[in-house]
């Protein structure tokens, strides 16, 4: 038991590193749904077993032709004929003995007659080239189970991916570039009397060169606002005045040069940003604070939302109309001691104000969660099938709308435009007719090339598998961001364009 | 990018390489077990004309018949972007592969390697990438190769249309960057087209990736654009010897200072990254020295990832950027579309985001441009100073540079690096000045280090 443990911490462990152990275990619980095992399927899965999902069932009632052979690492030629489901079961079970793998050879629309509930069972159901009926169908399901719904399609060059859920809430969202939080504007009392035990105009050459930036830039604000009315630099012309008064700070050896002093030269490249205004809380935080979930606190209410109203109540209350201090500091050049009592004094505070607030928590009769900062964030999606709105069709918008008029000529066609060659040309009027339709449907004003009707009719629904490998990478990404709940997924639709090598992500 | 020279490029190589073709033989006589309708998804693209192709494309069931049976790719790396390249390769109807890779498998690939399994730790990864693909794509024929790319010379990289990269290392890029460009020839100063392999580089770190196509001699080479890749972080000696404030800072000075001191398991026994009993030591003495310090966070795996300079990596990165690669190959193969022009970043922390440019050729480019590389010092600069700037300076970047020049009608070598007994003989010219050592004004000094296959020339100019 311990040397499996031992082993999967060696094979995990590049993406431990990552998502930590405790996203590994949300996906070791997961159990996913993947409706038909195409290439763009079995290539997304192939994604989520590899670092070891719980469990995958794939529903899917075809039976595997030679095509679908010719485009899917996870089929066989010896197994046209046999239903795909299982045939791609198998050879993506192999892949990871700590997944279990299921397979239904039915179809979603059989399963949606007979036993809608089926679906309710699972973390997460990923759709593949789905029918538009089928997808609105399977999707109104699932939103009144509260599971997520991901549709994936890959139709020639183009890729697509679609998120349907209620509500995802994010706590670890891990931002890239997140600014420092370092309150120089407004100290708190123990910053404060820390910078105040400093006396750069007293101490010795070495301390002087080994006294962190934060706190030299600290100093220089004090003596600032002291000429300046308490205001902080503002423009680009005052923030210069200001470097130049660190600059002047720097140590000069007797004949007038400047010492070598590192840390003087880091507070001056830091000027900028270290003096950015303590962020006021923006509005994207004010709509959640305000959302109906963070007012009416009941029994049910889940972890996140019995957070987000604790930390309202913490910068209503306590933060002085600030969010709970975040606690980290980036390195510099500093010696050790200096250096750790500065991140200390702000660890310490972030600690003091996360109690503060997990003392709000408990007054709001739950018990302790983990600390939250701005780093949470709300994904609301529409259902499906509610009406979108788009203004202008360039780049990646043509092509969402040349696949929405592809569904609308399999719903009257029962068959994809240009699948043989003969149909080709034929079928360049009859999409075209399909396109016009749509774009009178939603009253929108905008005109869509022939040459893309014409090249969508030129794919024939092909499934090329570089394009639908490139696709079940970013879905599979997406697909353990839901399930670990870490990282920012898309919102809500997603465009990949093989020809130039191209995406965008659109709020439909 | 000279789409004019580039469609020159493909019908020059095009005969060329069947010329060549009937020449060979053939090997690997597998069966191809074709069967109905293997090829549909991709006979779109080939057969059918379309409005967005190449201004080249010609529509014809001939097209399939030169991906399967005489284009000739090289994978460089049988790894994360490897296994995957491989994969999509092979489903894109190519059958004449060749993978580069001196690796062997370990437990930590397998989270996205998913050509190898547990039994096959310790086995080379280009023989089991190979195995694995030929077995499950009936007729592709992937030819291993348990090698170091600088193991082979221009005669072997001269047999492929098309390279595509899956390295984890800039030095390896550089170098097959360096080797590509060696093969172009010019008549009369005009680039010959047929000289050109367009060269497909992919790169992944974590959630973030890269690719890019590079066409030697025409389109920014790896070296134009050095300066997009991050610097390696290498915290200052003063830092580790006597100011840690990290956990990081603790690892390197056990590493660096205290396993040399201490010898923890015998003399000259170096620190083995891969030996859980070396981590474990100093795991153990990281710890140590940060309780001095009043340092927080030293774990087993920050240690680990510090002293093997780990790098996350996930199977979804790799499949994406990968499969962005072999588009690629497919698109220049084909002739189906206009190729990336020229650079994709990729990254998924939040949401997906993706930013497509065309990187710039440099103009004085050390490895593409023709333009002779000017070094400019005083006659009293030491050696020394000439050896750091060949370091430092941010377009060479160069590793560890032997100097040699043409002195008295002799080839004399002034400073090399990399053999123990020529290091020592010529360590002192270090500290000697250019002038003391012969040199003199518009002197030519050749350069040969890792970063390329080919001996960079640079002109001396003496400053007053």
């Amino acid at each position: 038991m311990a040397a499996t443990k031992a082993s999967k911490e060696q094979k995990y462990d590049r993406q431990l590193r990552l998502w930590g152990d405790h996203g590994q275990e949300e996906l070791e619980n997961a159990h996913v749904c993947l409706i038909n095992s195409t290439a763009s399927g079995t290539e997304l899965l192939k994604n989520l077993v590899l670092p070891g999902i719980g469990s995958f069932t794939i529903v899917d009632g075809h039976k595997v032709s030679g095509e679908d052979v010719g485009n899917n690492f996870f089929l066989s030629n010896h197994s046209i004929g046999r239903n795909r489901a299982q045939a791609a079961t198998e050879l993506l079970q192999e892949l990871n003995t700590d997944v279990s793998g299921n397979f239904v050879e039915e179809s979603p629309d059989q399963l949606l007659d007979n036993d809608p509930e089926f679906f309710h069972r699972f973390t997460l159901v990923i759709g593949v080239q789905l029918p538009e009926s089928t997808c609105l169908r399977l999707g109104s399901v699932l939103w009144n189970a509260n599971v997520p719904f991901l549709v994936c399609r890959t139709y020639g060059l183009v890729g697509y991916m679609r998120l349907v859920v209620k509500e995802h809430t994010v706590i670890e969202s891990h931002p890239d570039n997140a600014l420092e939080d370092l309150r120089l504007d407004q100290p708190f009392a123990e910053l404060k009397s820390h910078i105040q035990s400093y006396d750069l105009e007293g101490m010795g050459k070495k301390d002087h060169g080994h006294t962190p930036w934060i706190i030299i830039v600290a100093k220089y604000l004090e003596k600032w606002f002291s000429e300046h009315n308490s205001q902080l630099p503002k423009n680009y012309k005052e923030k210069e005045a200001f470097k130049q008064l660190i600059r002047q700070g720097i140590l000069k050896n007797e004949k007038g040069t400047p010492e070598d002093e590192e840390n003087f030269e880091e507070a001056i490249k830091n000027v900028n940003t270290a003096l950015n205004p303590t962020k006021v809380i923006s509005s994207g935080v004010d709509d959640i604070f305000n959302g109906e979930q963070c007012n009416d606190i009941t029994s049910q209410t889940p972890a996140f939302w019995l957070m987000t109203r604790a930390v309202r109540e913490f910068v209503q209350n306590d933060g002085s109309g600030n969010l709970p201090v975040r606690g980290s500091i980036p390195d510099m050049i500093a010696d050790s001691e200096k250096f750790i009592n500065l991140q200390n004094v702000y660890r310490e505070k972030a600690m003091q104000d996360a109690s503060v607030v997990s003392k709000h928590v408990e007054a709001l009769l739950q018990s302790v969660g983990k600390v939250c900062g701005p780093y949470s964030c709300i994904l609301r999606c529409c259902s499906l099938s509610s009406a979108c709105s788009m203004d202008s069709a360039d780049g990646e918008m043509v092509l969402y709308l040349m696949l929405r008029s592809v569904d609308r000529f399999y719903q009257q066609h029962s068959r994809y435009p240009g699948v043989y060659n003969y149909q080709v040309e034929e079928d360049i009027s009859k999409l075209k007719l399909c396109v016009n339709s749509l774009l009178q449907e939603y009253s929108l004003n905008v005109n869509v090339k022939d040459d893309y009707i014409h090249e969508f009719c030129r794919y024939g629904a092909a499934e090329p598998h570089t394009v639908a490998s490139f696709l079940g990478g970013s879905a599979a990404q997406e697909a353990i961001k839901i399930i670990t709940r870490q990282f920012v997924p898309f919102n809500n639709t997603f465009i990949y364009n093989a020809m130039s090598q191209t995406t965008a992500t659109f709020q439909l | 990018m000279n789409l004019l020279l580039f469609s020159l490029f493909r019908e020059k190589k095009r005969r060329r390489v069947v010329e060549l073709t009937e020449k060979m033989v053939v090997d690997g006589g597998r069966d191809g077990g074709e069967w109905d309708g293997r090829w549909n998804h991709i006979n779109m693209f080939l057969e059918r004309p379309g409005p967005f192709t190449h201004p080249d494309f010609e529509p014809s069931t001939e097209s399939l018949q030169f991906l399967l049976d005489t284009c000739k790719i090289l994978v460089i790396g049988a790894g994360g972007l490897g296994c995957e390249l491989l994969k999509d390769l092979a489903l894109s109807g190519f059958r004449h592969i060749h993978v580069v890779d001196m690796d062997t498998i370990d437990v930590s690939n397998l989270n996205r390697q998913f050509l190898f399994r547990l039994k096959d730790v310790g086995r080379p990864k280009a023989d089991i990438a190979a195995d694995f693909i030929n077995g499950r794509i009936p007729g592709c024929n992937v030819v291993p190769h348990f090698k170091k790319i600088q193991d082979f010379d221009e005669s072997f990289y001269r047999q492929f249309h098309i390279i595509v990269c899956g390295l984890d290392s800039i030095i390896a890029r550089r170098w097959m960057n360096g080797m590509l460009l060696s093969l172009l020839v010019y008549e009369d100063g005009v680039l010959d087209p047929s000289s050109i392999i367009p060269l497909i580089d992919g790169g992944t770190e974590g959630f973030k990736g890269n690719a890019r196509v590079i066409f030697p001699g025409m389109t920014a080479c790896i070296d134009c654009t050095l300066e997009l890749y991050p610097p390696q972080i290498n915290f200052p000696m003063c830092t580790i010897a006597s100011m840690p404030r990290l956990p990081e800072h603790c690892v390197e000075y056990v590493r660096m200072l205290l396993w040399p001191k201490e010898k923890p398991f015998g003399d000259g026994v170096g620190l083995d990254a891969d030996d859980p009993e070396h981590i474990q030591w100093v795991y153990q003495k990281s710890q140590e020295r940060a309780a001095e310090f009043s340092i927080t966070g030293i774990t087993y795996r920050l240690t680990q990832g510090v002293v093997k300079r780990i790098i996350p990596a996930v199977a979804s990165t790799n499949a994406v950027i990968a499969a962005a690669c072999a588009t690629e190959v497919f698109k220049i193969a084909s002739s189906a579309y206009i190729p990336l022009n020229n650079y994709m970043v990729f990254n998924d922390v939040d949401g997906l985001y993706t930013y497509t440019f065309e990187a710039e050729r440099k103009e004085n480019c050390s490895a593409c441009s023709q333009v002779p590389q000017d070094l400019y010092f005083s006659p009293s600069a030491k050696l020394q100073e000439v050896l750091d700037y060949l370091t430092e300076n941010a377009s060479l970047q160069m590793k560890s540079p032997a100097i040699t020049a043409t002195l008295e009608g002799k080839n004399k070598t002034l400073y090399l690096q990399t053999v123990a007994s020529i290091e020592q003989r010529t360590r002192p010219n270090l500290s000697k000045s250019l002038k003391e050592l012969g040199l003199l004004d518009g002197q030519e000094l050749a350069v040969a280090d890792v970063t390329t296959p080919q001996t960079v020339l640079f002109k001396l100019s003496f400053t007053s």
